[in-house]
């Protein structure tokens, strides 16, 4: 009897416990909708945005998010997997002797290998706003770019390489010895073994590591603010050319995202509908990132097909 | 006797502290079926992949004496181990296709190997799925996953997609023990099969299989090299009390 009331009682907590994560999401996501959605139209998706009056946009921010995510992506996707390959594959990490290791006199010390695993926990653990101060040293000050894309990708990059790292590393761990075992057999190198059967395999694990790692970037502002920027140049979209200092794709030009203008007009706007572009601006992000990532999901289920062939 | 495909001298084979082969000796007769038998744990599978180097990978393995195939030691430190291992090709023990198209598994060595003409591919897809008796079940689906095979038709895929990169030895880890019986008969036929073009060498678990499918059998216990000799022999009468034992069920 006992027995039953605490299995019922457990039940109950853990129903509980995943009620209130769906309603709280719902909660949130929906006032966030209803308080915004009616202020999105095209005229707000394209406009810039106004600093006195009223009636401005955030389309530049919403670029700005894009082409950060981007540029931060050139850097964290191949650092991150390599990182993980070689802690999944070469180094001989862990209990399981991977199938790729290097030979013993080639591979990393135990000691080298302590101090990657402290590096990457202890980066994963940093505030960001700590990482956007160290990227204003580093990114904006000693290399004199000044506030700039680049310097927010790198400092992004800096946040999410720990992430990515661990996604790559899980899900290359999952891919069976057997496959590793026989693409070796037939007489494939390691870097063969790595490119044609184990990255293939491993593919939909490091697509929701993009797509983590991706969501950051559209939702990250204290690592920005100090970095790429609050604020924008006036840009001309109709000048494509990335080394203009007025093109969007200039990768050193200063650049806003819709995460950090959120937070700047929210805390020292001088426009009088601040509520409408806050509340626009939030209900949009997260349309945004809804969006990328049912996008992400589609193209990277696709692509999996189209390589296993199922 | 002509030259044997592969003379093993002396070969010892260590994890850490632990001897996993003490002292084998075996010539490997080119054309023909061995069988390696043996309890679990007697270091036949070890031996077995010794000999495509496969053991490379493990922690702290360590091997002294020497495996000459066609008279070069394959573990003197000029051997490549990649180019080895095209010549030494393995079937292992669960079936283990790519996750890729039937067409793409077996093209997976000839591409590794530098083939690129789509018509030459074409052939070799279809020659090794014919010798691995598997073209008729498939021939309609060579762009579906191997995935949805059966795991008969599977290992027949494996040994398929060996086959394409011409290897002159066959190494099979008990190829069949994940198997159906049905199945089971089949990779056995494809055994007798392929002994014309290739030197095989079988670890397996069932006796009965070593019986049918072998012409050499040698028996394995504690890392030793009890027996060898002709299959029909090491069945009748082995000369190792040890062997007697084993084959008629005393132990293992």
């Amino acid at each position: 009897m006992k027995a039953r009331l605490v299995d019922h009682l457990a039940t109950f907590f853990f129903w509980l416990g995943a009620g209130i994560i769906l309603v709280l999401l719902g909660a949130l996501v929906g006032y966030l909708l209803f308080k915004g959605c009616k202020w999105i139209d095209l005229d707000f998706i394209t406009r810039a945005p106004e600093n006195l009056k009223a009636g401005g946009g955030v389309g530049p921010q919403l670029f700005n998010s894009f082409y950060l995510l981007v540029l931060s992506m050139l850097f964290t996707v191949p650092l991150g997997v390599g990182a993980g390959i070689y802690l999944a594959e070469y180094a001989g990490n862990g209990d399981v002797n991977p199938a790729l290791a290097l030979p013993r006199s080639k591979r990393a010390s135990n000691f080298l290998l302590a101090a990657l695993n402290l590096s990457i926990e202890t980066l994963a653990s940093l505030p960001s706003i700590v990482v956007g101060l160290f990227g204003l040293l580093i990114f904006v000050v000693s290399t004199g770019w000044g506030y700039s894309l680049m310097a927010g990708a790198l400092a992004l990059t800096v946040l999410n390489l720990p992430v990515m790292v661990r996604i790559s590393l899980e899900a290359l761990h999952a891919v069976p010895r057997d496959l590793k075992e026989a693409s070796l057999a037939l007489g494939a190198s390691r870097w063969e073994t790595i490119w044609k059967v184990v990255l293939p395999a491993a593919f939909p694990g490091l697509v929701t590591g993009g797509i983590i790692t991706a969501g950051r970037v559209f939702g990250e502002a204290a690592a920005l603010l100090y970095t790429a920027g609050m604020s924008s140049p006036v840009l001309d979209f109709s000048d494509w050319n990335p080394l203009h200092p007025n093109s969007p794709l200039n990768p050193f030009r200063p650049a806003a995202t819709l995460a950090v203008h959120i937070w700047k007009i929210n805390s020292e706007g001088l426009i009088p509908d601040v509520r409408r572009v806050a509340d626009g601006s939030a209900a949009l992000l997260i349309i945004v990132v809804l969006v990328f990532n049912l996008l992400a999901r589609w193209l990277g289920s696709v692509l999996y097909r189209r390589m296993t062939a199922s | 006797m002509a030259q044997p495909k592969i003379t093993i001298n002396n070969l010892n084979f260590y994890y850490g502290s632990n001897r996993a082969l003490k002292d084998v000796n075996l010539e490997i007769e080119a054309h023909a079926v061995t069988a390696l038998i043996g309890p679990s744990g007697c270091g036949k599978s070890t031996f077995l992949r010794t000999l495509n180097r496969l053991n490379d990978l493990i922690d702290g393995a360590r091997i002294s004496g020497e495996i000459l195939l066609d008279g070069q030691n394959i573990y003197a430190p000029e051997v490549d181990v990649v180019a080895l291992r095209k010549r030494v090709g393995m079937v292992f023990q669960r079936p283990n296709p790519f996750p890729m198209s039937i067409y793409d598994n077996i093209a997976y060595g000839p591409r590794i190997h530098g083939i690129t003409s789509r018509r030459e591919l074409d052939g070799i897809v279809e020659r090794s799925l014919k010798a691995a008796a598997l073209w008729d079940e498939v021939a309609g689906r060579l762009r579906h996953s191997a995935l949805g095979l059966s795991g008969g038709q599977q290992q027949r895929l494996c040994i398929a997609r060996l086959l394409a990169v011409e290897p002159e030895v066959v190494l099979m880890d008990e190829p069949s023990s994940a198997l159906d019986p049905i199945s089971t008969l089949k990779i056995e036929e494809l055994i007798h099969n392929l002994k014309e073009k290739y030197t095989i060498v079988i670890v397996t678990h069932n006796m009965q299989q070593a019986a049918r499918v072998s012409d050499y059998t040698t028996f394995f216990l504690n890392g030793e090299m009890v027996e060898y000799d002709e299959t029909e022999i090491i069945f009748t009468k082995p000369r190792d009390k040890r062997t007697e034992d084993y084959i008629t069920g005393r132990f293992g």
